[in-house]
């Protein structure tokens, strides 16, 4: 009994005992982590209260911003759709130039490439991705678009056009696409392709029809992504596609010869912000709490594409283990 | 009509014939070999994506231009009494650059000069005294009152402005100039006569070589004037916002990751961290800038313009500072810096707590001297390359309102600054085509600004890899 009293007792002071330096390291260490925390906190509060000041005044309400399809603060008109539209038109544009580009070159590298080859090509990639996206807005500006209206005709393509923003921000994020998709491959065991030339499958048919599908979660979780960042994507977008919103009437304006038109310029929700804030921007102004709303958007739409890219992953990673 | 049974198949039917299964395996091949070639191909095309882009930069940043000078360099030098074959603008002497000045500087010019930074720390050149002691007593006194002189750098870029007045009429890109030089002097002599150049004569142009990319541009202060811009204010102003990124991202992202991967135990409010960080990591740099605007040079504007600190007038009028946009910068970096953080803390293998726990020492004591130094490299590399990513954002800068015309260096975390990417931003907006080569010898600065950022973090990942061994 005494024995057993000495053993708590000393167990009980040794985790008594007074480290005043371990705690303060700790509780300091604790803080960095809550200050991510403290990031958001502060992200959600400064775009909601603005947002709420933006409905608030008389100019605007909740209803127009969400419905109408116009843009024009001049004459007091705040509706979202066609910042939208910009936003979604060079979107999907990326993303068909993202895709098929960087699938097929994951899909090489994984599957085809020898150990040399890949040592070449995956630097190249990864040089991409370390270029800023300012440079991208300038090569969209002084290459694409020259090159875009010399073969397209000048007549057609417009000097501000979102085919060009569009190609240039889906070459930004090839890179993404391309790594993303190969981690996603080089996940599935190599007993599948094992067995599948086991069958007498051909390359093609083992990467297409086994390979692909069993990481199709990861690489669409990984094109998800990919679309985030194209739908977050600034400087390309305001450097290329214009700072004039597209405004439009549905049933009147023709949806493929001008809705949809991917040869003029069309202003996006990342580059409303940016022309605004560059401007004279003085606080408490409805140009000043518009950003604020808008910026509102963007957030709601990449964290909803970033949570649908967890749950495909999450659900990817279930397959094998 | 009677039900009948389905024929049966016959083996032919499940197996091809020879000729047939030939063909098929033909077929089978060329569709394996097209598929590898196209996949091949798109791997070129995000290659020649890459070598275009950098084309492009290089092509921009040299070249032929047709530049018309108001007062030739050689007859100012001469006017001086120097010998013009041998002394340039450069090799004259301070006073004598503020003589050329104050010779063909109207007044009024001169004056705003000099409230924006003065010549001489004992003499003023264009204000009288008594005047200029009224106007730095008055309630919002100009630059020039409390900024040092200017130097030797500064005023011969004045000189070239105001004095040589270059203007570049036209300008050609590198590969068409090494091809055919003649093609661009057909090319302006054509302009000429259709009149796009109504202000000059046909002979007053000058046919040279430019490399906008230069000593001189990386030297000289920023400039409405295409022709002597440079982009020193600007390299100042991103120099800076590394060094107050890297003061907030590195501890507290460092921080964070050793209490998540050494300290934190399975809890909700740990786990709601780590979520979050993901969730931070997401978020269009565009958001933080507009945080940035908001929180740091709203509403913590007595901080980041240092006015708290002073008694005095503070050192910025708004908010609108370095500060704001490293910690801005900081902040959109701190999740990318976490996560490389704990890549590296949790692949540092188990054992080595286990040995520091079993000798007695505490949690903290283990990491400080076991844990961390072989997460170094790892730690060091990601971090640098976080950097990196941080060093090319413009659009948070943008919101945070990095002033794109300064033409001062920043002297302190309160200054007004512009930065590198902000410069080719502005640059590249505007429709002339000078603009358009500053823009691309910026990029190409940023490019190798960046380029040694991530050698240095391959150098590191080699050096300490290599002793942790």
């Amino acid at each position: 009994m005494s024995t057993d009293q000495t053993e708590t007792t000393l167990r009980e002071s040794l985790m008594k005992s007074p480290r005043p330096g371990e705690t303060a390291i700790r509780g300091f260490l604790f803080i960095c982590g809550a200050i991510s925390i403290a990031t958001t906190i502060g992200i959600l509060y400064e775009l909601g209260t603005e947002s709420f000041l933006f409905f608030q005044s008389e100019e605007v309400s909740i209803l127009e911003f969400m419905t109408d399809t116009f843009w024009q603060p001049q004459i007091g008109r705040f509706g979202i759709w066609p910042l939208i539209l910009g936003t979604m038109l060079i979107s999907v544009i990326a993303m068909l130039v993202a895709i098929p580009i960087g699938l097929a070159s994951a899909i090489y590298l994984s599957e085809y490439a020898s150990r040399r080859v890949r040592n070449f090509f995956k630097p190249i990639l990864e040089i991409l991705v370390g270029i800023p996206t300012v440079v991208y807005g300038f090569f969209a500006l002084t290459f694409m678009t020259p090159l875009l209206r010399d073969v397209l005709g000048a007549n057609v393509v417009g000097f501000f056009n979102i085919l060009s923003a569009g190609i240039v921000v889906g070459i930004l994020i090839v890179p993404l696409v391309s790594s993303l998709s190969e981690d996603a491959l080089s996940a599935v065991p190599d007993s599948l392709r094992q067995a599948a030339y086991a069958l007498g499958a051909s390359k093609f048919e083992v990467s297409m029809r086994v390979v692909v599908p069993a990481a199709l979660s990861g690489i669409a979780a990984g094109i998800v992504i990919a679309m985030s960042r194209a739908v977050g994507e600034t400087m390309v977008v305001t450097l290329a596609s214009g700072a004039s919103p597209r405004n439009f009437t549905l049933g009147q304006d023709s949806f493929f010869g001008y809705i949809l038109n991917p040869f003029q310029g069309a202003q996006a929700m990342t580059g409303y912000i940016a022309i605004t804030a560059s401007g004279d921007l003085s606080y408490n102004t409805i140009d000043y709490n518009s950003i604020f709303a808008i910026g509102l958007t963007l957030f709601f739409m990449t964290l909803g594409l970033n949570a649908l890219s967890r749950r495909l992953v999450n659900r990817f990673r279930q397959a094998y283990e | 009509m009677s039900v009948q049974a389905p024929e049966r198949p016959t083996t032919a039917d499940y197996f091809p014939t020879e000729e047939e299964y030939v063909g098929l395996l033909g077929r089978r091949t060329r569709r394996a070999t097209w598929f590898k070639l196209f996949c091949l191909g798109m791997l070129t095309i995000a290659v020649l994506a890459l070598a275009t882009l950098l084309y492009t930069i290089v092509n921009d940043s040299f070249g032929l231009v047709a530049v018309v000078n108001q007062n030739e360099p050689e007859d100012i030098v001469a006017g001086l009494g120097h010998d013009p074959e041998t002394t340039t603008l450069g090799d004259l002497d301070y006073d004598e650059l503020v003589g050329l000045l104050e010779a063909n500087v109207s007044s009024g010019v001169g004056r705003r000069l000099e409230r924006e930074q003065r010549f001489y720390e004992d003499r003023l050149v264009f204000e009288d005294e008594a005047t200029w002691t009224e106007i730095c007593s008055s309630d919002a006194p100009p630059t020039g009152c409390t900024a040092g002189p200017r130097d030797g750098a500064n005023v011969l870029a004045l000189v070239q402005e105001r004095v040589v007045v270059p203007d570049v009429i036209a300008s050609y890109e590198l590969v068409p100039s090494m091809l055919d030089p003649e093609a661009f002097e057909a090319e302006v002599m054509a302009g000429f006569e259709a009149g796009r150049f109504p202000e000059y004569t046909a002979d007053q142009a000058q046919f040279e070589w430019r490399a906008w990319f230069s000593p001189t541009f990386l030297m000289s202060p920023a400039s409405a004037t295409p022709e002597i811009a440079g982009i020193r204010t600007a390299i100042l102003g991103s120099l800076w916002l590394v060094v107050i990124t890297v003061l907030f991202a590195v501890p507290v992202g460092v921080g964070a990751a050793i209490y998540l991967v050494e300290f934190a135990r399975p809890s909700r409010f740990n786990s709601f961290i780590q979520t979050n960080i993901n969730n931070l990591a997401g978020v269009p740099s565009i958001i933080y800038g507009m945080l940035g605007l908001a929180i740091l040079v709203r509403v913590l504007e007595p901080f980041t313009s240092g006015a708290i600190f002073t008694s005095g007038p503070a050192p910025s009028d708004n908010g609108r500072t370095i500060l704001s946009a490293g910690i801005t910068l900081g902040l959109l970096t701190l999740p990318v810096v976490i996560i490389s953080a704990q890549e590296a803390l949790k692949a540092v293998p188990d054992s080595l707590r286990q040995a520091g726990m079993a000798l007695g020492a505490t949690r903290w004591q283990t990491v400080r001297s076991q844990i961390i130094p072989v997460a170094m490299p790892g730690i060091l590399t990601g971090t640098i390359l976080a950097i990196a990513r941080a060093v090319g954002e413009t659009a948070p800068l943008i919101l945070v309102g990095a002033a794109s015309f300064i033409t001062l260096d920043p002297t302190g975390p309160f200054s007004k600054f512009t930065a590198l990417p902000i410069q080719i931003f502005q640059w590249t907006s505007f429709p002339q085509e000078e603009f358009r080569n500053l823009a691309a010898a910026a990029s190409l600065a940023l490019l190798i600004l960046l380029l040694t950022l991530n050698a240095a973090a391959i150098v590191f990942r080699n050096r300490f890899s290599r002793r942790a061994e």
